[in-house]
């Protein structure tokens, strides 16, 4: 996949409650919880977003609780993926999990400012930033992650697996 | 090149060739793990992918062990929705009443866990069974329900730290001492991600039991691992279990690490972890004005027959202190049957204690044993958050079974050699 939008950047160790915080926690919806992503980080944060965009961020993203709510409240806003020095490891699985694309880039992140535009391409690991025109290569979004992407997360994509055993990969 | 143990265990169950840290492979699972607070939401999950049976129906275990026997009404609802659910998909593992236990002193018991399986459980304390050479990790409840459906689940290999324990144990430290020892110098997120591998010859001269109380507590260094490998001891005690058909299993010569702690215990006293995180580590002569009002023996860190043993041996003859409440929580059915019959039980209730059936209770603040405002326990659990026990303004001090038998006797944290 291969999506292009703004850079929104993010501190380090930005965590769960402020991706979504817990008075919000009320919802499942993505739609409903978008409306309030990164609102413990900046209220009205997500006003900034349009859909399409990424969010760059430091070290340790998602770090703290276990709540699926936070990947979804990015996919809420429209930002289908995260390019991060490095992730939290619950955040890591659950943003998999619930259809969100994560890279990790270590220090080159320090390449993107707020406001770049990004061309990112999952499968093969390549950032273009079409702003200063460097290119960042990270690991790609392995073939079995992608899988679970495509179906739209991980109940989706058991659903479709239990619905057609006989195209298990 | 060689393997650390987290990549050979892993290796073993994928197609995929296991390159090194950072990559993503899918496993499949040998055992999904999930307990009364947890099985509720994985159900949930579980009904939501539509699936109509689990992967395996003798491999996925429903423990009903934190706020059993039910506490409650709420938690007697949630027991029965996964009764129901055990039922409606002919789940063989499902466990509750006089059968259940604390589901990480349980499971390897009754040999559903053993050397170079992938055990996946709802539950962060799931990495228990690296004490039995198993890669065994926590996860969430979606990852979980999927787990029960296909029977596999995707990992990020991880990097791993080996910790190479040496040197000559004082008397009364033991088990809980090094692991505490161990997240004293990796602090709670120094192992996050990755895996903890035990060795070295202190490592080695542990039982099964003292491994388990290590691996237990990876997750408190905030690891996702906490392997050991698995030797003629650990063999011994899967037989025992009554298991069969298990090999040996270790690391790789020139296995790469991402880093090597060592650490030596020679002349070391035992710890303790102070409130309000269990990296705050301090020899225990040093918290000897610690005044405290409860001490607990039990829970899946120190709930095993020979830390029952090691109390007793403390609590002999002598008497807990009038303020003091002892609770001896034993973590299984058949550890309450051998301490009984070995004549503990005596000694426990000689000493004031009370003795209470086989589940989490106090461990998590559930029931039995919650601490008042201003509270004081020292316990020999796992975790001593903030509230853990009870009041928000209560302590939680976490000690061996030996430390927290003597400090009931006088009232205070105290060394057992002082006695
Ligand atoms: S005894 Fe404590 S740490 Fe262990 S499973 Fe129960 S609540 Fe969790």
């Amino acid at each position: 996949m291969i999506y292009t939008g703004k850079a929104h950047k993010v501190g380090e160790h930005i965590d769960t409650d402020a991706i979504i915080p817990a008075p919000f926690l009320v919802s499942t919806d993505p739609l409903e919880l978008g409306k309030n992503c990164m609102a413990g980080l900046t209220p009205g944060w997500v006003k900034r977003v349009k859909a399409g965009d990424i969010i760059v961020a430091g070290e340790n993203f998602g770090c703290g609780s276990s709540r699926e709510h936070a990947p979804l409240a990015i996919l809420g806003a429209g930002i289908p993926v995260v390019v991060a020095a490095s992730f939290a490891r619950i955040f890591y699985r659950n943003g998999f999990n619930m259809g969100l694309t994560l890279l990790e880039v270590g220090d080159q992140v320090a390449r993107i400012k707020d406001g770049d535009e990004l061309s990112v391409d999952t499968g093969r690991g390549v950032i273009k930033n079409l702003t200063s025109g460097e290119e960042i290569v990270c690991q790609p979004v392995p073939h079995s992650m992608q899988a679970i992407l495509d179906a739209g997360g991980l109940v989706n994509y058991v659903k479709a697996r239990l619905a057609a055993p006989e195209a298990r990969a | 090149m060689g393997h650390t143990l987290a990549e050979k265990i892993i290796a073993r169950h994928t197609d995929e060739a296991v390159t090194g840290p950072g990559q993503i492979v899918r496993c499949k699972v040998s055992l999904v793990l999930a307990n009364d607070i947890t099985a509720p939401l994985a159900a949930k999950s579980f009904r939501a992918m539509g699936a109509k049976k689990v992967f395996d129906t003798a491999r996925v275990a429903l423990i009903m062990d934190h706020f059993t026997p039910n506490k409650d009404v709420a938690s007697a609802e949630q027991v029965r929705g996964v009764r129901e659910f055990a039922r409606e998909f002919g789940i063989e593992k499902y466990v509750e009443g006089g059968d259940c236990g604390v589901e990480h002193a349980l499971l390897p018991e009754k040999g559903w866990v053993g050397p170079g399986d992938v055990v996946v459980g709802a539950d962060s304390h799931t990495c228990t069974y690296g004490a039995l050479g198993a890669f065994a990790t926590g996860m969430g409840s979606t990852d979980i329900a999927a787990a029960m459906a296909l029977g596999e689940t995707w990992f990020k290999v991880p990097p791993t730290i080996r910790v190479e324990i040496t040197g000559t144990l004082a008397p009364f430290v033991g088990a809980k001492d090094l692991i505490l020892m161990t997240i004293a110098r990796t602090g709670v997120a120094g192992a996050t991600y990755k895996a903890l591998e035990f060795g070295g010859p202190v490592v080695e001269g542990l039982s099964v039991e003292g491994r388990m109380t290590m691996a237990n507590m990876a997750i408190e260094a905030g690891g996702k691992a906490g392997l050991f490998a698995a030797d003629a001891k650990t063999l011994a005690y899967c037989a025992a279990a009554g298991r069969s058909g298990d090999e040996l299993i270790a690391p790789d010569e020139g296995a790469a690490y991402e880093e090597i702690l060592r650490i030596d215990v020679t002349g070391k006293s035992p710890v303790v972890a102070c409130p309000h995180l269990p990296d705050n580590v301090r020899p225990v002569e040093e918290m000897a004005d610690v005044v405290i009002h409860q001490s607990v023996i039990g829970s899946c860190t120190n709930g095993r027959i020979e830390d029952l043993r090691e109390a007793a041996a403390v609590l002999k003859g002598r008497k807990a202190a009038p303020d003091v409440r002892l609770i001896v929580l034993p973590a299984t059915p058949a550890i309450w049957r051998a301490a009984m019959h070995e004549g503990l039980f005596d000694i426990f209730l000689d000493a004031g204690a009370v003795v209470g059936p086989p589940t989490c209770g106090p461990c998590l603040g559930g029931h039995m044993g919650i601490l008042a405002k201003g509270e004081r326990a020292v316990a020999t659990t796992n975790r001593n958050f903030k509230g853990r026990m009870g009041h928000l303004e209560s302590e939680v001090y976490l000690a061996s079974p030996a430390v927290a038998a003597a400090s009931a006797v006088t009232g205070r944290i105290t060394h057992p050699k002082d006695l």
